[in-house]
Order: structure tokens, then sequence, then C-alpha cells
């Protein structure tokens, strides 16, 4: 059964489209308008508010460091390693992210605990932890890869523009002074040092395997 | 004496002025194409005096721009031809300055103030034009055939760039950049020789006399007039005639190994020449320094049956007109920038078929019938 047909109409081009230059008119007023509108507003002081306001008419930058808007939760800022109560990093240094990260911008040289240390046979720590900040595509794979929620992007903050490249390679210490978005240097997650009850107790070395 | 001192003085003045007017060019493109598309645009830049942060709306980052210029790392390819890499933005820039030698900027400034200042025959006595300053550094006789060939040597920094970078990139940009202002130079000649067989000069300040006495030429040639414009805007390479710097295809085109000041030079010579081309534009066809229904004696209105005179003193007739002729400039300037954030680049063939194809049989058309039409008018007075 043959259906209804709508027959759309193909564009044409005339004479005065294809001049160009009424188009171009048109186009500077368009422009024109813009500019008249962005220039009132600016002069009036007439500006919408681009963070309660950002669909509104006109000018609609955002001056970023005075006016952020709410990131959410998930969204992926400049990294930080999270610290356990007694300020060493969470990290074990067991290489996921770097081996999860599609850019290879992390750099974790581990070491072991020196003999005595409660935690030595059960983890390592990292003697060295370096990102490249700008090799980072911002993925959040090393977030997903890591077992002990000891990297996160959670710090709410863009990666800042600095003179020096060597600048943008952050290491140890200035991950673990980044903040989360709400402040906080450690993770919600429960975390047990070996010793503590509910700590599993396998030993890496002696465990087995 | 007189001529010597009031050269020297129209030459600092013109020449200082354009210095400038590339770091307020960059602030006003800056700001324009902001507030078009609905942005703030540049205000961070600050200077810190005490507690006192003058940010200026913006104007401190054409100065923080000219500082980080001269702080960059002065770089050069290490292959291509040095001498002519370095002569390149120099070649590029000179033209542009040189072009404003021949524009007047002003109605005549005569000194001697004890004639009869409203004598039709005062304008014309030799004694008085012996005490006279015009404001117009250099009143050739060539005029308009001067400004040809120094916007066609123009091309030449661009090409020379292009070609000692060293640069696939750069030659590319080069070659397309000396084929287009070929190109359009022939357009832009031809849609200016009707204004000329009306005006029956070559000289520009008698193109602004004739203004001044019969009517604007954008009135009695509109055709030439957007030509002109159009090809105006191909010869200042800027959008959306900018394929020889076309970034998606060729980086920066002829100026990609170019860093630091001399890359400025490029950038500013590109400024001075939207300032020169607005200058030509005004002379030509917007009655050059002429503000409406105004002679040399003051403000006469003798249309639609009326007969209105207001004599004005000297002195405020030469800065009425030095004014309105800044005032039609900065106009035509901001048009020229509204154009280039308003329409998206042209293919290269597609400018090339502008040039060739429509432009230039535009041009000649607009001869013929200017031609025929002053024939015709001749020989009704004949």
């Amino acid at each position: 059964m043959p259906g209804k047909t709508k027959v759309l109409k193909k564009p044409t081009r005339t004479l005065a489209d294809q001049s160009y230059l009424i188009e171009v008119v048109k186009g500077l007023g368009t422009t024109l308008k813009h500019f008249f509108q962005g220039t009132g507003q600016m002069v009036s002081g007439n500006v919408p508010n681009a963070v309660t306001d950002p669909l509104a008419e006109g000018i609609s930058t955002l001056s970023y460091p005075e006016e952020k808007r709410a990131y959410s939760e998930r969204w992926r800022g400049v990294h930080r390693l999270t610290h356990r109560d007694d300020g060493s990093p969470r990290c074990v240094a067991c290489l996921c992210c770097s081996t999860a990260c599609p850019a290879q911008c992390i750099y974790i040289k581990p070491g072991e605990y020196p003999e005595g240390d409660k935690r030595r046979g059960y983890e390592r720590y990292p003697v060295e932890f370096v990102i490249d900040e700008l090799r980072c595509i911002f993925c959040g794979f090393c977030v997903e890869a890591c077992p002990c929620d000891a990297i996160r992007m959670d710090t709410g903050t863009h990666m800042t523009a600095f003179d020096v490249k060597s600048d943008f390679v952050y290491d140890k210490d200035k991950l673990m002074s980044m903040v989360s978005q709400h402040g906080t240097q450690k993770s919600e997650n429960p975390r047990h040092e070996p010793g503590d009850p509910g700590h599993p107790g396998i030993d890496r070395l002696h465990g087995g395997h | 004496m007189l001529f010597w001192i009031s050269t020297t003085l129209k030459v600092l003045v013109v020449v200082g002025f354009l210095a400038q007017v590339a770091a307020l060019l960059l602030w006003v493109e800056r700001k324009q194409s902001a507030m078009m598309q609905s942005r703030i645009g540049p205000n961070r830049a600050t200077i810190k005096i005490g507690s006192l942060e003058i940010r200026a709306a913006g104007l401190v980052h054409s100065i923080a721009d000219g500082i980080k210029m001269v702080w960059k790392a002065d770089w050069e390819p290490t292959g291509g031809d040095h001498l002519l890499y370095r002569l390149a933005p120099i070649v590029a820039i000179v033209p542009a300055l040189c072009l404003c030698a021949v524009l007047p900027f002003g109605p005549t400034v005569f000194l001697d103030h004890g004639r009869d200042l409203y004598d039709p025959a005062w304008a014309t006595d030799a004694a008085t034009l012996a005490r006279s300053v015009p404001l117009q550094i250099a009143n050739l006789d060539v005029g308009v055939l001067f400004i040809f060939a120094i916007a066609g040597a123009g091309v030449i920094g661009a090409a020379l760039a292009g070609w000692s970078s060293d640069n696939k990139f750069s030659l590319m940009g080069g070659l397309r950049a000396a084929s287009q202002m070929v190109s359009y130079e022939v357009a832009m000649g031809l849609s200016l020789v009707g204004a000329m067989m009306i005006y029956q000069t070559v000289r520009l300040d008698e193109m602004v006399t004739w203004q001044t006495q019969h009517c604007w030429g954008i009135f009695v040639q509109p055709v030439a007039f957007v030509l002109f414009v159009t090809a105006a805007i191909a010869e200042t390479k800027r959008v959306p005639f900018d394929t020889p710097e076309g970034e998606s295809e060729l980086v920066a085109g002829y100026f990609t190994e170019y860093a630091g000041l001399k890359m400025a030079m490029f950038a500013s010579g590109e400024f001075v020449e939207v300032c020169v081309s607005s200058a030509l534009i005004t002379t030509i066809f917007l009655g050059g320094w002429q503000f409406p229904f105004m002679q040399l004696t003051g403000l006469e209105f003798h249309y639609l049956g009326l007969n209105l005179s207001a004599h004005m003193p000297h002195w405020s007739v030469v800065l009425v007109g030095f004014i309105t002729f800044c005032l039609k400039c900065a106009f035509l300037i901001f048009m020229q920038l509204q154009v280039r954030w308003t329409l998206p680049r042209f293919r290269y063939d597609q400018i090339m078929k502008l040039g060739w194809r429509m432009l230039l049989p535009a041009a000649l058309l607009n001869v013929l019938v200017t031609g025929t039409v002053l024939l015709f008018l001749n020989s009704g007075n004949g």
C-alpha cells in the first residue's frame, strides 16, 4: 500500500544567493546585532550571571577562577593521591594505574617497607609517583584501576597553566598536596591496615602462591 | 623652510600614529569579536601601581603582547636564505607605511589669516598657496598610480617570507599570497578607472576636492565601491581571503617560521594595511575629509530650494575635516573587522574565481558603462 508521500521542496539557489553580496549583508546584520547587544550589556554593566543564568541572551562568559559552576561528583579533574590516617599515601605501588593508563603518563617507582614495619610483606609503597599532566588524557582509567582508592580525580580543578613544561610533571608531594572538591585529603572508603580486624592477613611473600 | 618643518611634522605624526595603530587595532579586534560572539574578551592583563589596578578594558593586553613579543626566543630556521628571511618582514611592512604618504587627511591649512576668509579666489591665489600647508605628506601628481605601485610591492614581502623559510607550508602560503595579491591588484586597479574618469584626475587631493564640490564617489561609482572594498580586503590577506595563512591547512602560511618581533611585524603590517586601505576607500569614495555640506568657508546648503550658509573660522574647518576623516576611517576599519569575524574563509579556487571571473569583468563593465555615460553627458553639454 503506497503511503502518504511528503514532497520536500528542494532548496534552490536564487541569483541573490549566488551573488553572495546580499547574504554578506545579512550576515553582517546578524553579527552587528550581537555586537550591539554585547556592547550594550558591557557598557551598562547588565551582563547576565553565567553561573545562575547560563542560557540568558547575550554575554555568557564565566570568569573562571572567580566564578565557578558546580562540577558533578564524577567530573574528572587533576589527580590527587589520597592519604591514610597517618598521612602516608594509600597507594601500595601495585602499578595497576600505570598499566591501565592509555597515555602512559604515570611513572611509579615501588619500594619495600623497611624490615620490622608491620606493612612489610603485605604491601609496597611508592618511592616516586609521577604523573605527566600534559600527557594525561583525563580518561579516569587509573582511578577505575586502583584497588586501594589511592588515586582519585575528584579535585574539581582544571590543569593550571605553567611557564615551563617540567612544571606539568606532578611528583608525589604535589599529588599528595591536592585536596578533593570537598576539601579532604582522605577517601571515604574504609581501609584496613595489616593487623587490623578485617584485614585478610595474607602475606605477599608467604601467601602460598 | 615651512615645507621642511611641516613635512617632518606630518611624517612624524602619521608614522607615529600608524606604529600605534597595530596595538590599538589588536585591542579593537579582540574586543569587537568578543562582543559579537557573546564573550567578555581579554581583560586579565593588569598594571599594578600600589593598590591601584589598571585593566583599561583589556587595552593592557596590547602592551603585554608587545613585551611578550620582544622577549620571545628569536628562532630562525637553519635552512633557507637567512638574508631574505630577515628582510621579508621589513619588505612586508614598509609598503603599507609608504601608502599613507599620499593620503590627504585634512583640508589644506592656510597660514594667512589676514585675507578675507570668504573670498572665493582666496584659496587659489599663488601667494596664499605659498603660505599653506596641505595635510598630506606628499602631494604626488601620480597619486593613485603610486598607491597601486607600492601596494603591488607588498606582495614581495609575503613571497620572500614563504620562499626563505625553508618550509613547505611557508612556501605554499607565499605562493598563495603572491597569486592572490597579483590577481586582486588587477581588479583593484580597474575598479578605480571609472572613478578616475569621473574625477578627471589621479591626484588624491583633487579627488577630494571634486567630491567636495559635487558629491561623494560612492554615489557616482557604487559598483566600483563594492569591487574596490572587496579587492582591498583581499589585498590585506585577512579573512575571508586569508588562505595564504590558513591555519587549518598551512599552519600559519608564509610566516609559519617567524617568531617574536618578526612575526609581530607581519601581524602589525596587516593592521596597518587595514588602516591604510580604509583611509584610501575614504579618500576615493567617501569624500575624504569632507564633512557633509561643508566647504572651505563653512557649511553651505543649497538644495531643495534652501540657501543656507554658515561661515566658520578656518581653523575649525580644518579641525572638523581632520576629525571627519578619522571618523570615516574608523567606521570603515570597524566594518572591515566586522567582515573578518562574520564570513568564513573562502576556498582557494573560490578566491581565484571571484577575482578573475567576477570582479575583473565587473570592473571592466563598470569602466564601459561609466565611459558611455560620460560620453553621453559630455556630448549633451557640447
